[in-house]
């Protein structure tokens, strides 16, 4: 039997330990310093000045929170921003993840054909641009050319079309659900690589039982995918905090009409960048990432607290 | 082998020496810094050979931005130092911050900069406008161009007031053939630019009412505001079915397919109509509201060309500057984008029908510029956003017009405090 690693470096001596340390890990933390913690450090920083015309800086310390938080000029959209994107969660967790987790359901049937093809093609518009995705969702929904309002004419629900991307009531969801269109196919492929991942002698076992398979998949396979699920859902998490490309590329950054569809990215943006005639604020604009960062790493912490601790794979 | 190594470094520094003669060669060379990036085209293959004819050594590259990220690129691009050494100007605050932070040079010192009138300099002058830092290109005309045909089909004469506009629109509502107003509010911009502050100026008699914003005597909220947004939550029965998802592309598709009777127009979209559309075209001033006797048009102050102060080679961006001034500039420039008007004293002969007919407006109407656009879009909440949003939602029927003039009044009201 080989000797195991923790053997091995136990008896080295401990420069030479270190040296080969800074070899196998210097050049990752270095990248990893310089393009994640270092950015990240430095807008934090960034976000405790103030800066005048002249584009001179000082230091204003919490001051920039203050007003995030504490002045409606600021707070009102800010806030509006954090319930907008709290839908935008709310619907990719409701329709994401499920349809992802019956979608690989479908796809691990055994005796299911054309196997390949299905996930290829419910894969496909992950690997499209965000742009591209935005520009044909604008068409196909457009009252002017699109399909849609051909499409329930055909089917005699013409009268339930309605310019959705441009009403206050649906345009947040309707590009909620452009998004899950989008990336239905990541919850799907991890899920459907822990569906395989689960012996076969379980299933078996359970179709000796007498399961038929919508049982066995509610009761044998999906308890056991509840980590990738879990997982599945903080990366969701993650990534609808941090959205703005489809908003920006469908809405702009005005993100029209009256700010229903503005996501805490799109007012970062503007805020940062701004937008025509205001001009961006780098200070109130690094504040604004900075609560989004504290917002997301609150979230984790919560996922991590309840959800993470009290995960136990199966083991055989 | 040492002999081989020597000659291999011999080579080696002759070359690096060729090389750095070629980069002193190209030490003429300029990088123009643009959002528009549709005319890329007409940069390329007219104004610089224009200018090439004069200063054959001066090698200029036309490298623009998506409109939509201009001003942040630039800022990140000039704050950064990569920024190209001449930068087309957006009017007022945007550019005047940048002259405020050193990253623009003040062009007073410029030959012809006295064949433009102290208005078309203002949009890139200080306050107090004793320093220019920008050399005025072109302004941009509000209106309405419309489809002479469907006018002719339903024999319509363009409308004089607002009364006649209104049956217009009517009776093109009742034909059916034709949308009758094209203009959508899915970009918001368009309800401000094209509604609002096309009929606008006609109600607050455009330049007074705009000093008088400023300088505080009047309010968003008086009458003659809250009549321009009246005036454009009228047009919503006239606009196409789904025109709340209609963005400006959707417009411009919409009536250059010949689908629709008038469009809210401004005088930039007369070279995209030209390659696309396949009717007559005939253009419009705002109609004026009853009891009113003088016009006045939306001409709007719009682009202009500065030098970045970073540049390291302001002398032949001067020399370019300069040559902007001139005559022959404004006439090629006004010929090859038509819409885009040069501001020059020199009159200029613009070619096409339409542009002719709305750079015409200036000898019979007032011209006045964007309300929103000096000053008052400096601060928190910013103006001009703001009447974006708004006008779309009145045009949307969400906002009454009297909500509309308080929220934009109550906005500036925070952070402006105009002396009294």
């Amino acid at each position: 039997m080989p000797e195991s690693v923790s053997n091995i470096t136990a008896q080295m001596p401990r420069a030479k330990l270190a040296g080969l340390l800074l070899f196998f890990l210097g050049p990752a933390v270095a990248i990893y310093t310089l393009f994640s913690i270092y950015p990240l450090v430095a807008t934090m920083t960034l976000s405790t000045y103030t800066s005048d015309p002249s584009g001179a800086r000082s230091f204003v310390g919490l001051a920039n929170f203050a007003t995030l938080l504490g002045d409606a000029l600021w707070s009102k959209p800010f806030w509006n921003a954090f319930g907008n994107n709290l839908i935008f969660f709310a619907v990719h967790m409701c329709v994401q993840n499920p349809v992802g987790i019956a979608l690989a359901g479908l796809l691990s049937l055994p005796g299911l054909r054309l196997k390949g093809f299905y996930r290829t093609v419910m894969f496909l518009p992950t690997m499209l641009s965000v742009v591209i995705v935005g520009f044909s969702w604008n068409l196909i929904l457009s009252p002017l050319w699109g399909v849609a309002a051909g499409a329930l004419k055909a089917v005699g629900l013409g009268s339930l079309f309605a310019p959705w991307l441009g009403l206050e009531s649906s345009a947040l969801v309707t590009l909620s659900l452009i998004s899950v269109w989008q990336f239905v196919g990541i919850p799907m492929m991890l899920i459907y690589a822990a569906l395989l991942n689960i012996p076969e002698e379980l299933i078996d076992a359970a179709r000796v039982d007498g399961l038929g398979h919508f049982r066995i998949f509610f009761h044998i396979k999906l308890p056991l995918v509840l980590p990738t699920i879990s997982l599945v859902s903080v990366l969701t998490f993650v990534a609808n905090f941090n959205a703005f490309d489809l908003i920006y590329s469908i809405k702009g950054a005005l993100a029209g009409p009256n700010f229903a569809t503005d996501i805490l990215g799109t007012f970062f943006y503007r805020t940062f960048f701004g937008n025509q005639l205001q001009l961006g604020n780098p200070t109130m604009g690094s504040a604004v990432a900075t609560v989004m960062f504290l917002i997301i790493l609150v979230g984790l912490c919560l996922y991590l607290f309840f959800v993470q601790r009290r995960i136990r794979r199966y083991a055989f | 082998m040492r002999r081989t190594f020597k000659a291999a470094l011999g080579t080696e520094v002759a070359a690096l020496a060729l090389l750095a003669g070629l980069a002193s060669a190209q030490a003429g060379s300029l990088k123009i810094e643009s959002w528009r990036n549709d005319d890329a085209d007409i940069w390329n293959s007219k104004i610089i050979p224009a200018f090439n004819k004069h200063y054959p050594d001066i090698k200029i590259e036309f490298a623009p931005s998506a409109p939509k990220e201009y001003n942040a690129a630039l800022n990140a691009r000039l704050d950064g130092g990569t920024a190209g050494d001449l930068i087309t100007c957006r009017p007022f605050d945007a550019s005047l911050a940048l002259y405020q932070k050193h990253q623009l040079d003040a062009v007073d010192g410029i030959k012809g900069m006295d064949n433009f009138s102290d208005v078309a300099k203002a949009a890139w002058q200080t306050d107090d406008g004793k320093t220019t830092f920008c050399v005025p290109m072109a302004s941009v005309i509000a209106g309405f161009i419309y489809n002479k045909e469907a006018f002719a089909k339903l024999g319509v004469s363009e409308p004089k007031t607002l009364d006649e506009f209104h049956a217009v629109l009517e009776k093109f509502k009742k034909d059916g053939t034709y949308v009758p107003l094209v203009m959508g509010t899915a970009d918001q911009w368009e309800a401000a630019t094209m509604g609002f502050q096309n009929v606008g100026p006609d109600y607050w008699k455009g330049e007074t009412g705009r000093a008088n914003l400023i300088a505080g005597k009047e309010k968003l909220t008086d009458p003659q505001y809250v009549a321009a947004f009246k005036e454009i939550a009228n047009w919503a029965p006239y606009l196409g079915s789904g025109f709340q998802a209609q963005t400006y592309a959707d417009s411009q598709n919409l009536f250059s397919l010949g689908k629709g009777a008038i469009y809210a127009a401004g005088s930039w979209d007369i070279s995209t109509f030209r390659g696309q559309a396949k009717f007559a075209m005939g253009a419009f001033p705002p109609p004026q509201p009853a009891g009113t006797a003088d016009c006045y048009i939306s001409d709007h102050t719009d682009i202009a060309m500065g030098v970045n102060a970073a540049s390291k080679n302001k002398e032949d961006a001067k020399k370019f500057l300069e040559w902007l001034t001139t005559p022959e500039f404004a006439t090629i420039y006004a010929n090859a984008l038509p819409g885009f008007f040069p501001l020059a004293k020199t009159p200029v002969k613009v070619d096409d029908d339409v542009a002719a007919t709305m750079v015409g407006w200036r000898q019979t109407c007032k011209s006045t510029i964007r309300n929103s656009y000096q000053i008052l879009s400096r601060g928190t909440p910013n103006l001009e956003n703001e009447l974006w949003n708004v006008s779309a939602q009145v045009v949307n029927g969400k906002l009454t017009p009297d909500a509309a003039g308080k929220q934009l009044q109550d906005g500036l009201d925070k952070w402006y405090k105009p002396a009294k």
